[in-house]
């Protein structure tokens, strides 16, 4: 009996299945918080309602600025005049919080065409068109300014507004959720 | 609760059969009958009893609105407009409900600026204090979800800025906000799940008051000399005395309530919300409900959205601290001339900050509220710490009793920090 008490170290089959036991149990819980926090994520038939969607161009007059929704988020289709496009090429890129020429904002001789999504990405309302400082975009929340090119010009907002995945598919038609292939 | 072994021998053979299966009744006496609560306790300590009051009438109301209401973003508005106009009575339930929220907060206001002012956060009570910052946490999330609810313009736009404030954390933001929305934007889902939790949080919320009640018993409540009681001359009973004073007080407070629900009872909301939501057109002005203005407000005076955000996490978060940050040993405020006039000048900026948290967010507005949020933080990582080094307390009476009935057998007063108890002595 005394001799059973002195020997502490050595690890018995009872310990074994303790610790086993213990670890299935941890790796078990920690297992079945993956579904519950999956479920949470975008659902099959809201990444299915997700698919590109067709605008058609035409009706768009010059300076009109037009609202599309595209995975329930908001895009803004900008018919720019010319003055609008040299207002948004003649900035010094240098100086923006977000430095990112026109050019890059634009598909190659589409500078008319301005895509943005339409939510200030400072906290994520609409922004007003065709008004503040730069006669681009002010948002009404926390008074975030963009230009014509949808660059953030002052505000709270980090960054620019983003531009969503689209391509022409022709002149006159753009699909918005397609990568441009050529 | 422990601490004070119950004295209450049931009368009858039924009784006496129960209490030795279940002692509840014992417990219930102990903590609400007998218990000694000090006998110079202010109607400001009649705060909780309104609060338990008002977490009961909001489950209450709530649970009856969850039947009338419909959780989907095609019908919400309108199951809205349906209780107001079809459901009998369905306008009085639904605006006990809207305006309980707004009681709620003003009840929890004075609550938290009276252990404020009493220094109620102090040892022994920082684990009750934590209780307390941490149910007012959910408050904010419960208020913020029901807010959405409704389905309309504020209800929308609310939820879409507040859950954005995630958006904010780097690397992982954009994927939780995706997780919070169930979808890509503010949707559906995220209404359906908001419903979910807005009914699961007060249930959470009324376990943690049960904690809160708990670590209060501990120790005992604070009162106006914040010196504890020290013999049975400083007590009173809780019931009668603090029963029938929480019960006045409840229905003085239903009266105030009442005015509200009956008289104005839109005047704390926004006409925007009876717009159907639509997201493609923002308000033209943002505001929360007027209990979330002061952090609104903190979180637009920094020009920078992470910043922003953890601004206004920090303010709150910051209270946690408190009993570290006050270095004075002296409780109750009414004995530290100089933090008096920096507690009302702390009050003053919390006010001024919710006035700037409704203005729009431009010219010498941002400017106030900046320097409001330097001085919100200032007060707890400056004068809290300092001055319990430089402030020379009043004296405090030796005891509650003298406090109340004048010097009995001459002696002048202690000098401050003499008579503290010996867990609070540095």
């Amino acid at each position: 009996m005394a001799e059973t008490t002195t020997h502490v170290a050595e690890p018995t089959r009872r310990d074994f299945l303790y610790i086993a036991t213990g670890a299935a149990a941890a790796i078990g819980g920690a297992t079945l918080v993956w579904p519950f926090v999956q479920s949470l994520a975008p659902d099959a038939a809201t990444v299915a309602a997700g698919a590109p969607v067709e605008v058609d161009l035409a009706p768009i007059a010059e300076g009109q600025i037009v609202k599309v929704f595209w995975r329930g988020k908001l895009i803004f289709i900008r018919h720019r005049t010319p003055d609008e496009i040299k207002a948004a090429a003649d900035v010094n890129v240098a100086s923006l919080r977000d430095p990112q020429p026109d050019a890059a904002r634009v598909k190659d001789g589409k500078a008319q065409w301005l895509v943005v999504y339409g939510n200030c990405t400072h906290l994520g309302c609409v922004p007003l068109g065709n008004s503040g400082e730069y006669n681009g975009w002010f948002c009404p929340c926390h008074g975030s300014v963009f230009d014509t090119s949808g660059r953030v010009r002052g505000g709270p907002a980090p960054i620019n507004l983003p531009i969503p995945p689209y391509a022409f598919a022709s002149d006159t038609k753009v699909i918005i959720g397609q990568e441009a292939t050529a | 609760m422990s601490q004070h072994p119950t004295t209450y021998v049931p009368k009858s053979a039924f009784g006496r059969w129960f209490e030795s299966r279940l002692p509840i009744a014992g417990l219930v006496h102990s903590s609400f009958v007998a218990f000694p609560v000090p006998r110079n306790l202010t109607y400001f300590w009649t705060f909780g009893a309104i609060l338990s009051f008002m977490l009961v009438a909001q489950i209450v109301t709530g649970v009856f609105l969850a039947m009338y209401y419909t959780p989907n973003a095609g019908m919400a508005f309108q199951s809205v407009e349906h209780i107001m106009r079809d459901v009998n009575y369905g306008w009085l339930i639904r605006y006990l409900h809207a305006n309980g929220a707004s009681m709620f907060f003003i009840a929890v206001y004075l609550h938290i600026f009276r252990n404020f002012y009493y220094g109620s956060y102090k040892a022994p009570r920082e684990v009750l204090y934590i209780l307390g910052v941490i149910i007012f946490i959910l408050m904010m999330a419960t208020a913020f979800m029901g807010y959405v609810l409704p389905w309309g313009q504020m209800s929308f736009w609310g939820a879409t800025v507040i859950t954005n404030l995630f958006s904010a954390i780097p690397l992982v933001g954009e994927t939780i906000v995706s997780y919070l929305w169930g979808g890509y934007s503010v949707g559906n889902p995220t209404l359906n799940r908001f419903f979910s939790l807005h009914y699961l949080l007060p249930f959470m919320i009324a376990g943690v008051v049960a904690l809160h009640i708990w670590a209060l018993h501990v120790p005992g409540q604070n009162n106006p000399t914040g010196i504890p009681i020290k013999s049975g001359k400083d007590a009173v009973p809780f019931t009668p005395y603090a029963t029938i004073k929480d019960i006045f007080a409840v229905v003085v407070f239903l009266i105030f309530f009442a005015y509200w629900v009956f008289y104005m009872p839109n005047y704390l909301g926004h006409a925007d919300n009876y717009i159907p939501a639509n997201p493609a057109v923002t308000p033209a002005h943002i505001v929360p409900e007027w209990y979330f203005l002061p952090f609104y407000a903190i979180l637009r005076a920094i020009p920078d959205k992470l910043g922003g955000v953890l601004a206004m996490g920090a303010a709150i978060v910051i209270w946690v601290f408190m009993p570290w940050l006050d270095t004075s040993k002296v409780r109750s405020t009414a004995y530290r001339p100089l933090y008096k006039q920096f507690f009302w000048v702390f009050v003053a900026v919390c006010l001024v900050l919710g006035w700037l948290g409704s203005r729009p967010a431009e010219g010498w507005y941002v400017i106030a509220s900046q320097i409001c949020t330097v001085y919100y933080f200032a007060h707890f990582l400056i004068v809290l710490p300092v001055l319990g080094f430089v402030e020379r307390p009043l004296p405090l009476p030796n005891s509650i009793l003298e406090s109340v009935m004048g010097v009995q057998k001459g002696g002048a007063g202690m000098p401050a920090g003499a008579n503290a108890e010996p867990q609070s002595k540095g």
